[in-house]
């Protein structure tokens, strides 16, 4: 009986999701009374695991791009070499692609966007996040091994830092399941995904050439930069941008939001965010109702005279 | 070429999400039911896929009948043809069963579903179509073009995109950028009056297994009042930020 955890690369290096399933697959463990494993493509220090509570890494070596069938097979083949029960994976993007294969291998019952440690050990539940963060449910997984798909920031890096060996792990890799022709991504750029802070506009910035407010603000804070929906829709900024019930979901500790009204369905994509600061020239904005920090005010006015403070703020840090 | 869409039939975006039962039960009371987004972008490329390709195109739900208003709407919308299979979804695993079940039967080359349905966000349902089905399968398609049995589908992923070929059959996972907002259909007159004469069959499930369920909701704490501060005292904000709630 164990747990094993799935922790992604980029390039070798761990994603910060893969530190957090690690440290959510030890508290888990913690409760069963068992170890941790991991399995990763390529990391460059596996080992690095056992700062979070991981006791052997299974990492093997793949030269090819990410494919989710070939990557579900192989985690699927760890998860039968150390008996695992739990098998626990992030909300990146490639780990909801690839979790839903596994999830048939394994015959395992899968629960996605879970928000905290089991609730209950039996039955198994999970607390999970539905109707797009308006609400929880509690999940019971009746299946004898169990998926978990931990929502981004939602447990955190817990450090516990154990012993910890690594394996090469020999994999019988199957065909991929599609052929990659090509990737075009940002590498200096943070992503919403992994974003502690995320700043965000909408409409009230009028177009796409009073962006640069946006990205000034982002770059003192190391934020990403986000959008409402229309704003994407009128092809200001591009679509990846766009967060929100339709969009992409946001859960940073900090989400600053500019010019946004706060729609209901804005708000749901970012409700998981812990905390929100709104900056809206409309006192009425439903935005006020969500946010932890307001200022009413002209974004035009409020926003330069921010990044200046936020540049002299983090000089004297 | 035989296109098959999978409707999540789900709450409005706008809807008050309360439960009823002892908190075990959505609260379907006033609750006006829509396609799916994600599944809309869908459909819309699947109509484009009928004019371009000449596809044939229908559309599955697993669900009771109260399904069958928004199935007669992606017909009106343009799709030739519903399959409602009659039992309530209960969650992804039997979801992706049942519809596993149909695409092995009828032949298909091409399964758009949505990235996740709104309502209780699994997103699993087209992985686990493509795992039963072992058929090619792009998930967050935001892009897909099809020449002969060759398909190429954009994938948006962390922080970009990435491109990828496959031949038929495949399934997607599909979400808005499959086609611009401004593209969707909206069902006109006509539509509507053509609806009413094409097939909704409605097929007994296999009864297939589930691997959870749902035991009982809750609702988020409500929030406390939002703290104001003054555009004249920006130092305000950010002593708040670093101080109180410790986020820079
Ligand atoms: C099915 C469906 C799904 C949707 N999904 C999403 C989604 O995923 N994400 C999303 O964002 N939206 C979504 N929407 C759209 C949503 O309903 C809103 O229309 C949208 O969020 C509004 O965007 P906005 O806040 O940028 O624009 P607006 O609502 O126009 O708000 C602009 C705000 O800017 C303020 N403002 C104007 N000038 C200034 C200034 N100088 N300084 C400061 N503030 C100023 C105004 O007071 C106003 O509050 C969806 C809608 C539907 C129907």
């Amino acid at each position: 009986m164990s747990i094993l955890v799935y922790t992604e690369t980029d390039q070798g290096k761990f994603k910060k999701g893969a530190f957090e399933v690690a440290s959510y697959g030890k508290a888990v463990a913690d409760q069963i009374g068992c170890d941790v494993f991991a399995v990763s493509f390529n990391a460059n220090s596996p080992e690095s695991l056992g700062t979070y509570g991981v006791s052997k890494v299974l990492n093997t070596s793949y030269e090819g791009s990410f494919d989710a069938k070939l990557f579900a097979d192989a985690i699927k083949q760890a998860a039968l070499q150390v008996g695992a029960k739990v098998v626990i994976v992030s909300s990146s993007a490639d780990s909801r692609f690839l979790s839903p294969l596994l999830a048939i291998s394994l015959d395992a019952g899968y629960a996605t966007n879970v928000v905290a440690l089991p609730s209950n050990l039996s039955p198994f539940t999970v607390k999970r996040a539905v109707f797009t963060n308006k609400a929880f449910s509690y999940t019971e997984i009746t299946s004898d091994v169990k998926l978990i798909g931990v929502s981004n920031n939602a447990f955190g890096l817990v450090e516990n830092s154990v012993a910890c060996s690594v394996e090469a792990f020999d994999v019988s890799f199957s065909a991929p399941g599609v052929q990659v022709e090509s990737v075009d991504k940002a590498s200096d750029k943070v992503t919403i995904a992994d974003a502690d802070v995320v700043v965000s506009g909408g409409r009230g910035l009028k177009g796409p050439e009073n962006w640069h407010m946006i990205e000034d603000l982002a770059q003192v804070l190391g934020a990403a930069t986000a959008c409402s929906k229309p704003v994407s829709d009128m092809g200001w900024r591009p679509h990846s941008e766009h967060v929100g019930q339709t969009g992409k979901p946001v859960a940073s500790n900090l989400y600053i939001a500019i010019g946004v009204s706060g729609a209901i369905q804005h708000l749901a994509g970012i409700n998981s965010s812990k905390v929100k600061v709104v900056i809206n020239s409309d006192p009425e904005a439903p935005f006020f109702k969500a946010a932890d920090y307001g200022i009413v005010g002209d974004a035009f006015e409020v926003v330069p005279t921010l990044i200046e403070k936020l540049k002299a703020f983090k000089a004297d840090a | 070429m035989r296109i098959l869409v999978c409707i999540s039939h789900v709450p409005d975006t706008t809807s008050k999400i309360n439960f009823v039962e002892g908190d075990t039960k959505f609260d379907t009371n006033g609750v006006q039911y829509i396609i799916n987004p994600n599944d809309e972008f869908g459909l819309t490329r699947a109509m484009w896929f009928k004019e371009k390709n000449g596809a044939t195109v229908d559309v599955i739900n697993v669900g009771g009948p109260e399904t069958e208003t928004t199935l007669r709407k992606t017909l009106a919308i343009g799709a030739d043809a519903a399959i409602r299979i009659n039992t309530a979804a209960l969650e992804a695993s039997q979801v992706a069963k049942e519809i596993a079940n149909v695409v092995q039967q009828g032949n298909y080359d091409l399964i758009i579903a949505g990235r996740e349905s709104i309502d209780y966000n699994g997103g699993m349902v087209p992985g686990m179509i493509a795992a039963l089905c072992d058929m090619s399968y792009v998930n967050n398609c935001v892009g897909l073009e099809i020449v002969g049995d060759k398909a190429t589908a954009i994938r948006e992923i962390d922080g970009g995109k990435e491109t990828v070929s496959a031949t038929l059959p495949l399934i997607v996972g599909g979400q808005k950028g499959l086609v611009e907002e401004s593209d969707l259909k909206i069902p006109n007159m006509r539509g509507i009056m053509m609806a009413r004469k094409k097939p909704l069959n409605v097929l007994e499930p296999q009864g297939s297994g589930t691997s959870s369920n749902t035991l009982n909701f809750e609702k988020p704490a409500p929030k406390g009042e939002v703290k104001l501060v003054s555009p004249e005292n920006i130092d305000q904000l950010i002593d708040l930020l670093h101080n109180e709630a410790k986020v820079i």
